[in-house]
């Protein structure tokens, strides 16, 4: 495979993979099959649980791992954004341009807020890197939606593309996530599943998967956490009840 | 850097580690903790040896069939508009990245943690070059501003300093001017490379596991370094020892799920971040182009070896969190970026036994490390074999050693010679013994009595007493 100006993708792989078989004291392997593998725990974890309670053991989580969580209503979430943005004192928020916004009927409660003085409201545009990572870099609050959550560790994924920029997620001091009750499932498993078999499939797989379990943090400090590196400070989840 | 650290002999390293009160009282807490929350990560998860297993059997077929997988992941990887260099040596892959350097122009250059790139000495090649290179990984980092002091742990690299070291350290190096608090030296750090994090003209990372059936690969942090390292810079370069590979994403679960219990206890970090190619068209952050680089450097001579499984490892640190040895000597005695059991089974492996043949004798064969290993790699098991290497092959012993082997050999062969050493050791030790212990021993005991006393031979022999008790 080449690039445009005609130059290999792929250097020096053929003496380098031959070395590895002729230490392996066989041919170069052209096909193999994934043996099915003898024993399979992760099936086991939270097998046959709702999704209320999957919900519950991500609330508990959540407090092992320094990050708010508050349930509410479809009705109700745009009130509970507000009331989160309020507790961090922010003034700007940044979201993915993405069309659960709309569906959940969030833009325009967000471009009232903006229009009232009460959040500055910028949303990713991926027409312009500079701006927009500049704007992230500022925001206090970047708002997001799960794609899949993960009940075991409290953890958000999330797919990037063009309107889900990774710095979103990133770069404000505090990341809000709005999780669907729906995209909950028990762990790590159900997710790099549902990666593999798109894989298997053909199909193209977002260029970062985000799988984010709250806030940064470090211990590299005399093994002291400190909760706030170089990714958000704070944290918090907001599971809207979609059913 | 490259992976050998200091330059002193190993009996002087390890001195100096055992005559350093601040680091082991740190290695004995961080220990403590470390291995605290490994338990209680694994019984929480329950099944633990089934993970094992699993985990086990996913690294045994992965290497069995690395050429496969290697293939497979450079195809992806060029498929998405990835560069892919597979570098049999170091001076290849860091030729390689001094060039995209060079043809990017670049200035400065943000990296996240990586061992492998400090195997390789890759810092120190493109500061060569003239270019700035941020290590940001907040315990790298600390490291770096103190003139390169080596790290001591694979994955708290900085665990041998003191919180008023580091402010010494920041404020003589950076001008920092607040108080020795974690909390405020860490936001110091926050401010200090965020500006390097949005000027940086090339991020580089190392790489957790590569996924060969999409061409990705996963990073698995808490600060969030890795993560600013692969979205502000437009030029990425990845830098991954071959045996980083896992076939499937599904397979990938296993492995990220196991590292990140058995090294910080964690059920997931903070960020497992899963990277495929160059970002995609019509996205606006991430890098334009994407550079992975393949490192052999010495490991393709492990392979078909009975060390093979050593390749195994996935760098969690749990074998280092529970040695013994490693608690009193710390990191830094063991003279390579890669320390405790893990350390000394693959530095000589990699390094040679020239440089490296005092490591498998650095462990009282415990057999802790082999027990806490989440991919079952048989470390105390390495450690004898490299010992029969040093010594009976390549006749590496020192001379007392040879002659004390010898004389056991002579003896254990023998059942009356043997009685009677046993019976006899007791006597002949008299002369050593003050108050019921040996402190200055002769011959070969003698490097084990410099620093501990050793119980004399009891007068009564094991095999007396079984047979009294039986009777």
């Amino acid at each position: 495979m080449k690039t445009n100006t005609g130059e290999d993708l792929i250097q020096r792989r053929e003496s380098f993979l031959n070395e590895l078989s002729k230490k392996l004291g066989r041919e170069r392997k052209k096909e193999i099959t994934r043996p099915a593998w003898k024993v399979s725990p992760q099936l086991d974890v939270l097998k046959n649980v709702s999704q209320d309670e999957l919900t519950s053991v991500l609330e508990e989580q959540c407090d092992a791992i320094h990050t708010k969580f508050v349930k509410t209503t479809k009705a109700d979430l745009s009130n509970t954004i507000l009331d989160t943005i309020k507790l961090y004192e922010a003034s700007s928020v940044i979201t993915w341009k993405d069309e659960r916004f709309a569906s959940f009927d969030l833009d325009s409660s967000l471009t009232d807020w903006d229009h009232a003085g009460i959040v500055e409201y910028h949303v990713w545009n991926s027409e312009n890197r500079d701006e927009s990572v500049a704007i992230a870099e500022r925001a206090d609050v970047g708002l997001t939606f799960s794609d899949i959550t993960l009940a075991e560790s409290a953890t958000v994924v999330l797919f990037s593309d063009k309107g889900k920029g990774r710095s979103v997620s990133l770069l404000p001091k505090t990341h809000i996530v709005i999780i669907p009750k729906s995209t909950i499932v028990p762990r790590m498993t159900q997710a790099t599943k549902w990666i593999h078999e798109k894989v298997a499939n053909g199909e193209t797989i977002a260029s970062c998967i985000n799988f984010i379990s709250g806030p940064s943090n470090s211990a590299d400090i005399e093994m002291n956490l400190v909760v706030g590196v170089h990714g958000p400070l704070h944290a918090a989840y907001i599971v809207v009840d979609d059913a | 850097m490259g992976m050998h650290i200091g330059d002193k002999q190993f009996d002087k390293r390890r001195d100096e580690g055992l005559h350093d009160g601040f680091m082991r009282q740190a290695v004995r807490s961080a220990q403590t903790r470390l291995q605290t929350n490994r338990s209680k990560a694994a019984d929480a998860l329950g099944g633990w040896e089934s993970w094992r297993e699993l985990g086990e059997e996913i690294r045994t077929h992965t290497l069995e069939n690395i050429d496969y997988y290697l293939e497979q992941l450079s195809d992806e990887v060029a498929k998405r508009g990835g560069h892919v260099f597979f570098a049999q040596t170091k001076e290849e892959a860091n030729e390689y990245i001094q060039n995209i350097a060079k043809e990017k122009e670049a200035k400065y250059i943000a990296k996240s943690k990586s061992m492998v790139t400090e195997e390789i000495g890759l810092n120190d090649a493109l500061e060569q070059i003239g270019c700035e290179v941020v290590e940001t990984d907040l315990g790298e980092y600390i490291l770096q501003i103190d003139d390169h002091d080596p790290p001591s742990h694979i994955v708290a690299p900085a665990l041998h300093k003191n919180k008023a070291q580091i402010r010494d350290v920041f404020k003589e190096k950076l001008g920092y001017e607040h108080t020795e608090k974690p909390e405020e030296l860490t936001l110091f750090a926050r401010e200090t490379l965020r500006e390097k994090f949005l000027q940086a003209d090339i991020g580089i990372t190392g790489c957790n596991f590569a996924v060969a059936e999409s061409g990705s690969f996963a990073l698995v942090t808490n600060e969030g370094n890795a993560r600013m390292v692969t979205t502000l810079p437009k030029t990425q370069v990845t830098v991954m020892g071959m045996e980083r590979i896992v076939p499937t994403w599904e397979d990938l679960d296993i492995m990220v799920s196991l590292l990140t219990r058995a090294s910080v206890g964690q059920k997931l970090t903070s960020y497992v971040t899963g990277l495929t190619g160059p970002k995609l068209e019509g996205e606006a952050d991430g890098p334009e182009e994407f550079h992975l680089v393949i490192v052999d450097n010495g490991r393709s001579d492990i392979l078909g070896t009975e060390f093979q499984s050593i390749l195994h490892c996935i760098r969690c640190a749990a074998c280092i969190n529970v040695c013994p040895v490693y608690r009193h000597i710390g990191g830094h005695a063991y003279g390579s970026i890669y320390p405790g059991p893990v350390g000394a089974v693959l530095t000589p492996l990699l390094g040679g036994y020239d440089d490296y043949e005092e490591l498998p004798f650095a462990s009282s064969l415990c057999g802790a490390c082999t027990e806490v290993c989440p991919v079952k790699i048989p470390l105390h098991e390495h450690l004898i074999s490299h010992r029969r290497h040093i010594i009976e092959e390549d006749k590496r012993g020192t001379f007392s050693e040879n002659l004390m082997m010898k004389g056991f050999g002579t003896l254990a062969k023998s059942s009356g010679k043997f009685n009677t050493a046993t019976k006899f050791a007791s006597t002949g030790a008299k002369p050593f013994v003050r108050d019921g212990m040996i402190e200055k021993g002769p011959g070969p005991l003698k490097d084990w009595t410099i620093n501990r006393d050793m119980m004399p031979p009891q007068k009564q022999r094991f095999r007396d007493w079984y047979k009294k008790r039986e009777g």
